[in-house]
């Protein structure tokens, strides 16, 4: 039914009908609910201050003075341009050959799990996608990859366990992949925060070396304020081709989302839904504006009204 | 550079204060855009002409009451068996790294730890324990792969009980915290640790990580309701992450946070010290 959201701003413009002007103090308290609206879904202070700002004209026209439902129009509108943005040039992935696939983020972010998830939907799309552990650092890291590859039946390159030269992995799965017949090989790195200027560079390195042409920014779905830093400093060191958002069966609203498409013009490709190696799929961006707004369905509403 | 530092550097500039900016400020360090308000209200409502400088006082005062000193110390041993630390969280917020910290830091201050390894669903889980218990020479205990957590737990706590451990800590799975059959699980995780004693768990702590956002409020009032929490772990407050949600959860919540972790070894671990988080972290 009606979200929140537009609960209240149906409550803002409670006396509008036949009024044939919005007031300046109607605006204004709109547009703050939409803002809190945002800022709640953990969209980052400036990236929701400009994007408000790009749509509020809009937001505001003769359309919304002759609705019967203003509150819900103007929803519609941001999620609208919402959803747009989001989704705005999304690409495909560039799978020429040699195809590689570099996977990024924060620890814990998902990069593992996704690795595989990723692998297993090349895998079903025909091609045949080969696993790399270079993740030298976490306990266990290459166990993980090992035994999700094994689920799925996937070659999977696994370096020394005393290894810790990345580079020196990646030239021994490159030489290891000519004996695969794989066609994209994808390489799952270790978590690193994006502040750690040693770790990061390990990664420029790398990537220096591999040149990806499909570098996946994995993040977390209920990502706060740091989203921002993120997204620009791995785009800075490794150019990001693209993100991937995880975790998306919690119920964050996934302001992240927006805050990282914002300000690095990359895509969001995927989405991770669960724990389960399937639990994947393309990105959509309408699903993701309703959430962060709150809201059901209401656009179904309001195109019915 | 810390809440409060970066107070100074923003009103240094001019004697009049700017409303906005300190919002902003407030908001960057996820303590949440309601919190925040209600923080620079506070500061407006002083009645008197606020300049930059009371600013940075009364913030600090206006903070630090949401957020009091929770220096309470984890149970002390007894002769009746183990103190049980029960550690629970979404996915990947660092619970099994806190666990191998926290044992490494009772271990350090002259107590025996055993560690359990109940997530017994994630991929290599058991064996990522396993790596720090070997590596911080700590007893571990283990099930069969699959098998249910919570004899896992038990069989640990016997364990335990018989090398008469002080402590022992048991990790658990990530598990997101709207999804009703695991909460249900870790439920039955702690009636089964009643079973043997009545007490136990004595802790059950969330881990929480410092990069979350809103969200951090929604898990842990999902979690207090399946498991009763004790405290709270923040974890990689070594990124660029504030982890204002802590504040927020305090104040919601009103559960305290007992340990931060600031990187990936064992070392980066430290009881929670609420001045130095504002000051120096946030
Ligand atoms: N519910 C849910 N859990 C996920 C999803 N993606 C990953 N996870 C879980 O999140 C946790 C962390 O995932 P990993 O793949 O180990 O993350 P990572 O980025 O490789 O972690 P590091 O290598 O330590 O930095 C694991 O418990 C995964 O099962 C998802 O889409 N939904
Ligand atoms: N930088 C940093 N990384 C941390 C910290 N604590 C944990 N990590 C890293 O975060 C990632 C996830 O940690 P885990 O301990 O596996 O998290 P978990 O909660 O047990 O994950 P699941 O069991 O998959 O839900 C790993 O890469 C850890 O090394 C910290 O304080 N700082
Ligand atoms: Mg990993
Ligand atoms: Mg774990």
């Amino acid at each position: 039914m009606f979200n929140q959201l537009s609960d209240k701003l149906e409550g803002v413009f409670k006396n509008l009908r036949g009024q044939g002007k919005l007031s300046e103090r109607n605006i204004k308290d709109a547009m703050t609910e939409v803002r809190l609206a945002l800022l709640e879904a953990d969209v980052d202070y400036s990236v929701a201050r400009d994007f408000i700002s790009s749509v509020r004209d809009e937001a505001m026209g003769e359309k919304v003075l002759k609705s019967v439902t203003p509150g819900q129009q103007i929803v519609k509108i941001f999620r609208d341009k919402l959803a747009e943005l989001l989704g705005g040039d999304q690409a495909p992935l560039e799978l020429t050959p040699p195809a590689r696939i570099l996977m990024v983020g924060l620890n814990g972010a998902g990069k593992t799990t996704t690795s595989a998830k990723l692998a297993l939907r090349l895998k079903k799309e025909g091609r045949r996608p080969l696993l790399v552990a270079c993740d030298l650092f976490r306990p266990a890291a290459i166990d993980q990859l090992e035994t999700l590859a094994r689920e799925i039946d996937v070659p999977v390159f696994t370096p020394d366990r005393d290894e810790k030269n990345v580079i020196k992995v990646a030239k021994q799965a490159l030489k290891w992949a000519e004996t695969q017949n794989g066609t994209v090989m994808i390489f799952d790195t270790a978590g690193r925060q994006e502040i750690d200027d040693a770790l990061i560079r390990e990664l420029e390195d790398l990537q220096k070396f591999l040149q990806a042409k499909e570098v996946l920014l994995v993040a977390d779905s209920a990502t706060g304020q740091q989203a921002v830093n993120v997204a620009k400093r791995f785009d800075e060191a490794v150019g990001i081709s693209g993100i991937v958002l995880t975790k998306l069966d919690g119920d964050a609203r996934g302001g992240a989302a927006l805050s990282m498409r914002s300000v690095t013009g990359k895509p969001i490709k995927f989405s991770g839904v669960g724990e389960k190696i399937a639990d994947f799929e393309a990105f959509v961006p309408d699903r993701l504006a309703d959430r962060m707004l709150g809201m059901g369905d209401v656009v179904g509403l309001v195109e019915k009204a | 550079m810390g809440l409060f530092s970066r107070i100074v550097n923003t009103f240094k500039r001019s004697p009049k204060v700017d409303w906005d900016e300190l919002e902003e400020l407030l908001v960057t360090s996820d303590i949440g855009i309601r919190l925040a308000m209600e923080i620079v209200d506070d500061l407006r409502d002083k009645g008197r002409k606020i300049d930059a400088d009371d600013v940075i006082a009364e913030c600090r005062k206006v903070v630090m009451e949401r957020l009091p000193d929770s220096t309470k110390p984890l149970p002390l041993p007894t002769s009746d068996g183990p103190r049980v630390i029960l550690v629970v969280g979404v996915n990947g917020t660092g619970k099994t790294t806190s666990c191998a910290k926290l044992g490494h830091y009772l271990q350090s201050k002259g107590h025996s730890v055993v560690l359990a390894a109940a997530d017994t669903f994630r991929a290599a889980a058991v064996e990522q324990l396993e790596t720090w218990a070997q590596r911080l020479n700590l007893p571990m205990v283990k099930g069969a792969p699959n098998a249910d957590p919570s004899s896992v737990c038990f069989d640990a706590y016997q364990s335990a009980k018989a090398r008469g451990a002080d402590y022992l800590i048991c990790d658990t799975a990530g598990r997101l915290h709207n999804r009703n059959n695991l909460m249900a699980e870790l439920s039955k995780i702690r009636r089964t640790l009643g079973k043997t004693d009545n007490t136990s768990p004595h802790e059950v702590i969330l881990v929480v990580d410092a990069t979350t956002g809103g969200n951090a409020v929604q898990q842990a009032k999902e979690f207090h309701k399946a498991t009763e929490l004790t405290g709270l772990i923040v974890t990689k407050l070594d990124g660029s992450g504030k982890g204002g949600c802590v504040v927020a959860i305090q104040n919601e919540l009103d559960i305290p946070t007992r340990f931060i972790g600031t990187g990936e070894q064992a070392k980066d671990f430290a009881p929670f010290d609420a001045s130095q988080y504002v000051e120096e972290l946030m």
